[in-house]
């Protein structure tokens, strides 16, 4: 169980320079979105997100059906497909692919999947030159940090940030502007694409009736992740899945959109299977890796299994403004902001992180703007329900179960309460001059009280509330 | 006379802001409706349902349905407090028949303020004067949770010699949430800091919502950030003469 991370909220919070960043790149996002939804940019983006959705919602409820369908189908096209329980079984296999087929250098292309399995740390680990191709996700694996973003994975990195990281780790001279910043990459990149004997991607979407999946992204690195290899593994989340290539039209749509404002991102690649007869480019294998880890849980829960309808564009990332205060970092898995905060307790049990769903102020701007409309704030009530339940049957938390009893209690008897009512002035004298409470005795600085006042002022009660002036003003009359 | 209005102070108006709850009862007596307070109300059981404790949340919300059984309107100065009512009583009583048949009748009735207005009540000029420059902010469960977005503002546009400047980021959370604004006090303050920034960068004077929590949110922060800015509940603004 993870404590609460008090001191490193604070701390982001509290930090000017980071602030700044994550501001300044999610402010962009979200402008960037609004003018792509915009009725002049497209008919009726409600209806697109609603489409989303109930395609979704159907893969979802008849996934085992899909998942056969696009095994046989990717088979047909001349992949492999590989099912993988969990991570380990998942990193298992690419580990002794690796082996078996002599491979010593490897390019990736972004994929959030590979992050949740820990992938590279385990290559890494067996000596094999694993290269992110991704300029955010090359820019992090030189840092040795994780993403900070599920679509922008250096959200928080500024340009003088990549200047130090490159001119320690690259040893180039120092570059501060970032088309230069670019060119270096792309300069140690290129060496990586022509040598890697293996290409591991992610896949956006995977379409049952073809076999195919599509990747999604800027900058041509999976293009070429995907192609130039003598293997490609593509891992994947098995709610990935859409049933048809023609569903395409309406993802596609809502998916560059919600990410990055773009009506369509810059390279949409289709890959179906190794390279074929008369074809000049492409792999020699492919392979399909179909992740489940945690996933089944997920969808054995009738309520929140739409959670798995997400598509990872990180628009809820963008729009929340709890993320937007405490960044990626303070999330405790890869998958951060509103989505994280209702994926991982699910994953991982409510019990190993039980601050998670209450680390949000339920403003709902995450559903507001969801793709594919995850009621996120509805999950997370849920979720929190899920915890008092579980520390009830763990006998923790007692003390708030205890308070909580004692609200219901008092305030299912009107008469109690408003004799409580009637006494808060005489705690808390009410002051001529309209300021606030500024602090309180020691004694009176419960948890409660001493969290607001560390941030605010608390209004001090009235000479007499509602239910006392009423009774004056309408002179007794009841 | 234009019928009879069931009042639901909720508890933070009844103990923290009663003047806001006062000037509703002004508002709709002068639309001639007589006002009626059941003085049996407390709360409406969202600070258990929030915190996980749904059972706690039933006890309360088992009271405010028989506190309000017979209503015709339950007018509530809040959207958070509406929306717990409106929507989230449903959730509480999920699987539980005759309980949600009970809910779903008082659904219907339910409405935050500005929305009974504008559309009960059908009114937008209250004949209310308030000589100041005003901005706005939507409360996220007004908003999100019950469309109110155009009428608090066209409220507004009514009222004399009220200049009226959109802050710009007027949508935006101010970070109260609840229990969220004490057990992540530090989150919770560098929100509602980002929020008042951008109210000062409007120039107002006042800052008005349908919600008495976030004002409270805004006016503990502004005060303690030594701004003279203040906050008002709408309802104080369309009493004022």
């Amino acid at each position: 169980m993870s404590f609460f991370p008090a001191e490193k909220l604070t701390a982001a919070v509290s930090n000017p320079k980071l602030q700044a960043a994550i501001y300044d790149s999610t402010a962009r996002l979200m402008h960037k979105r609004k003018v792509a939804i915009a009725p002049d940019s497209i008919d009726d983006f409600e209806s697109q997100r609603e489409q989303a959705r109930k395609i979704k919602q159907h893969t979802i409820e008849n996934l085992d059906f899909y998942l056969e369908q696009l095994e046989r189908n990717v088979i047909a096209n001349g992949g492999k497909v590989v099912w993988a329980r969990d991570a380990d079984e998942a990193v298992a296999f690419i580990r002794n692919l690796c082996r078996e087929k002599g491979v010593k250098r490897i390019v990736k292309s972004k994929s959030m999947t590979t992050e949740e399995i820990e992938l590279n740390e385990a290559l890494e680990h067996d000596n094999l030159d694993v290269v992110e191709t991704d300029l955010g996700e090359y820019i992090l694996q030189l840092a040795h940090e994780k993403p900070y973003h599920i679509v922008a994975p250096a959200l928080h990195k500024t340009r003088y940030d990549v200047a130090d990281i490159f001119t320690e780790k690259l040893g180039v001279e120092r570059e501060e502007v970032i088309e230069k910043q670019t060119m270096i990459a792309r300069r140690v990149l290129r060496e990586k694409f022509l040598t890697a004997e293996l290409g591991i991607t992610g896949a956006n979407f995977m379409m049952a009736d073809s076999g195919a999946i599509s990747i999604t992204e800027n900058e041509g690195n999976a293009r070429l992740s995907s192609s130039a290899p003598r293997i490609q593994i593509a891992v994947a989340g098995i709610e990935k899945v859409i049933p048809r290539a023609q569903d395409l039209a309406t993802f596609l749509k809502v998916l560059g959109r919600s990410a990055t404002g773009q009506p369509l991102t810059v390279y949409t690649s289709f890959l179906s299977g190794p390279r074929r007869p008369g074809e000049i480019d492409g792999p020699e294998e492919f392979y399909l890796l179909l992740l489940d880890n945690g996933r089944t849980k997920v969808l054995a829960d009738e309520g929140k299994r739409q959670s798995l309808y997400c598509i990872r564009c990180g628009a809820c990332l963008n729009h929340c403004p709890v993320y937007r205060k405490i960044g990626g970092h303070n999330y405790p898995w890869v998958y951060s902001g509103p989505i994280g905060a209702i994926l991982s307790p699910q994953f991982h049990g409510v019990s190993t992180d039980p601050w998670l769903p209450y680390a949000s102020s339920l403003c709902g701007a995450c559903a507001e703007v969801c793709p594919v409309k995850i009621e996120i704030p509805r999950i997370l009530l849920e979720l929190r329900h899920e915890v008092t339940d579980a520390k009830r049957k763990a006998g923790d938390g007692r003390l708030e179960k205890l308070a909580f009893q004692l609200y219901a209690f008092v305030m299912t008897r009107p008469g109690l309460y408003a004799w409580i009512a009637s006494l808060a002035p005489r705690f808390f004298p009410g002051r001529r001059d309209g300021s606030w409470i500024q602090k309180v005795p020691g004694i009176m600085a419960i948890p409660p009280v001493a969290g607001w006042l560390s941030q605010r002022d608390l209004p001090p009660p009235p000479d007499k509330n509602f239910r006392e002036l009423w009774r004056e003003r309408s002179g007794g009359r009841r | 006379m234009a019928g009879q209005v069931s009042l639901f102070v909720t508890c933070i108006g009844d103990q923290l802001f009663p003047k806001a709850g006062l000037a509703v009862a002004d508002v709709l007596e002068r639309l001639g409706y007589r006002v009626d307070f059941p003085e049996a109300q407390t709360c409406c059981g969202q600070p258990a349902f929030n915190s996980g404790y749904w059972d706690e949340a039933r006890k309360v919300a088992d009271h405010f349905l028989e506190v309000f059984a017979a209503a015709d309107y339950i007018v509530i100065p809040s959207g958070s407090c509406g929306a717990m009512v409106g929507h989230h009583f449903a959730d509480l009583y999920k699987g539980d028949a005759a309980k949600l048949a009970q809910v779903h009748a008082l659904e219907s009735r339910v409405w935050e303020f500005s929305k009974f207005l504008t559309e009960v009540a059908k009114v937008d000029d209250l004949g209310a004067r308030f000589p100041h420059k005003v901005t706005y902010h939507d409360s996220c469960h007004a908003l999100r949770e019950m469309g109110v977005k155009a009428g608090p503002r066209r409220l507004l546009s009514k009222v004399r010699d009220l200049e009226f400047a959109e802050m710009d980021t007027c949508e935006e959370c101010c970070g109260f949430g609840g229990t969220f604004s004490v057990k992540f006090d530090q989150v919770s303050g560098g929100m509602v800091r980002t929020k008042i920034e951008s109210i000062q960068r409007s120039g107002a004077e006042y800052v008005v919502s349908i919600d008495s929590s976030c004002l409270m949110q805004i006016q503990g922060a502004l005060l303690r950030s030594g701004s003279p800015v203040r906050t008002i509940h709408l309802a104080e603004v369309l009493a004022s003469r």
